[in-house]
């Protein structure tokens, strides 16, 4: 689906928890999340612990949106 | 004496478990465990199942370095002649975790290892160029094919018996190429294939192309103030009672649901239709796994323009390629319609 999106001319970030599945799907901006049943949480911590940790996935994607690339690239921290 | 063989599979063929157990770490256990009773009908007495390795998905898929090393160290005191992962059907990260095993097998041990996967797993593309993977059906329905078909192929490989080409023996072609005489020359051959085309016969290539589908990265957004943001996933988060009722495996459609004036995607009204991890968390909380609640809160703050009124979902169990490909280009025909600049796609 990633790469579809990315076909049809939107710019497009991938937050996945299995990256090198991403990459072979072809997706070109990843960002690599929590874990498979709660890739934006942790339901180990607070509600409030977690929306951090939310907050900050989702600001590294919106980072990621804004970075020019010309290959597959994983942003970590 | 018969050959050793050491079987790999996850929490599910094991009988402990589904998605809930899926975190389970790598244990062994002396002899057969699941299908591995089918394979010791299919290898007779020339190979025996001497230990089962079982694993959870999640585990192996979250630890993949860790847990290949734990597990070959279990492996290793078996001493096995030969290692069979699965087969894993269509499931991605059983799929993924046989791979990545099976190729640490090759590198580590050195001993022939065998897989089974549905062309379209993952873990095909993933790791085909390091071992043999049968093809198999794309699930486990096609048990009775792949299992007589993996374990011919392994005792070949255990007595070092020449294999024959992808097609005859059921193996997924590796991109190995072998040199081979033929009786027509070159020349001659590519004119009859050239003619079979022409009258539109059928004809085996002797070279087939590599696909490559990739898409080049479309340029960043420079203005982020100006950005709309859609939000699109495959982890199945929808309204509660699934009104579309989108498959939890093997889906044949994506919903489009209004979230105008939602700050919060609350247990409530939204659940996830997601067959293919435990489910608990994103049922308890769907910001988990679609976080509407940060991107309102970085909407009213003028972070970005807008969060788009619609997202989009669907599950991506077991979903064909084919499938997903269809969803996708509808639905960016419609973000685009809608003025969407950029989108956020979660997969869990």
């Amino acid at each position: 689906m990633v790469k579809e999106i990315e076909r049809a001319g939107l710019p497009v970030v991938h937050i996945c928890t299995i990256v090198p599945i991403s990459l072979t799907v072809g997706a070109n901006r990843i960002v690599p999340a929590v874990a498979i049943p709660h890739p934006l949480g942790d339901p180990s911590r607070t509600m409030a612990e977690e929306k951090e940790i939310r907050r900050h996935l989702v600001e590294k994607a919106l980072r990621a949106l804004q970075t020019e690339i010309t290959e597959q690239t994983v942003f970590t921290d | 004496m018969s050959y050793r063989i050491v079987h790999y599979i996850n929490q599910f063929y094991a009988g402990i478990g589904g998605e809930e157990k899926a975190d389970i770490v790598p244990e062994i256990r002396e002899g057969i465990v699941g299908p591995g009773q089918a394979f010791k009908a299919a290898l007779g007495a020339e190979a025996e199942i001497v230990a089962t390795v079982v694993c959870g998905d999640s585990y192996f898929a979250s630890n993949m370095g860790k847990a290949s090393a734990e597990i070959l160290d279990m492996m290793k005191k078996y001493k096995p002649d030969a290692v069979i992962a699965g087969p894993a059907f269509n499931a991605g990260r059983y799929g993924t975790a046989c791979g990545a095993l099976g190729e640490a097998v090759i590198k580590e041990l050195g001993i022939p290892v065998v897989s089974g996967m549905y062309p379209e797993n993952p873990g095909v593309d993933m790791y085909k160029k390091s071992f043999y993977i049968v093809e198999t059906p794309d699930s486990a329905a096609g048990m009775r094919k792949a299992v007589p078909a993996m374990a011919s192929l392994l005792l070949k490989l255990l007595k070092g018996e020449k294999l024959g080409t992808p097609a005859v023996e059921g193996y997924i072609e590796r991109g190995v190429r072998k040199n081979k005489f033929y009786d027509k020359l070159a020349a001659e051959r590519a004119v009859d294939m050239f003619t079979a085309k022409l009258k539109g016969q059928p004809f085996v290539t002797e070279y087939p192309m590599p696909v490559f589908d990739r898409v080049a990265p479309n340029p960043a957004i420079k203005n982020m103030k100006d950005a709309v943001i859609a939000l699109v996933t495959s982890g199945g988060i929808c309204p509660v009672g699934n009104p579309d009722h989108i498959e939890a495996s093997s889906a044949s459609k994506f919903g489009e649901y209004d979230i105008t004036g939602i700050d919060d995607l609350t247990c409530d009204f939204y659940c996830t239709a997601h067959g293919g991890y435990d489910a608990t968390y994103a049922d308890q909380d769907a910001d988990r796994v679609l976080p509407v609640d940060v991107l309102r809160e970085m909407e009213r703050e003028g972070v970005f323009k807008k969060l788009h009124n619609k997202f989009y979902t669907t599950v991506g169990n077991g979903t064909a390629v084919a499938s997903s490909k269809r969803f996708a280009e509808e639905i960016a025909r419609r973000l685009i319609a809608d003025g969407v600049t950029a989108v956020i796609l979660t997969s869990t």
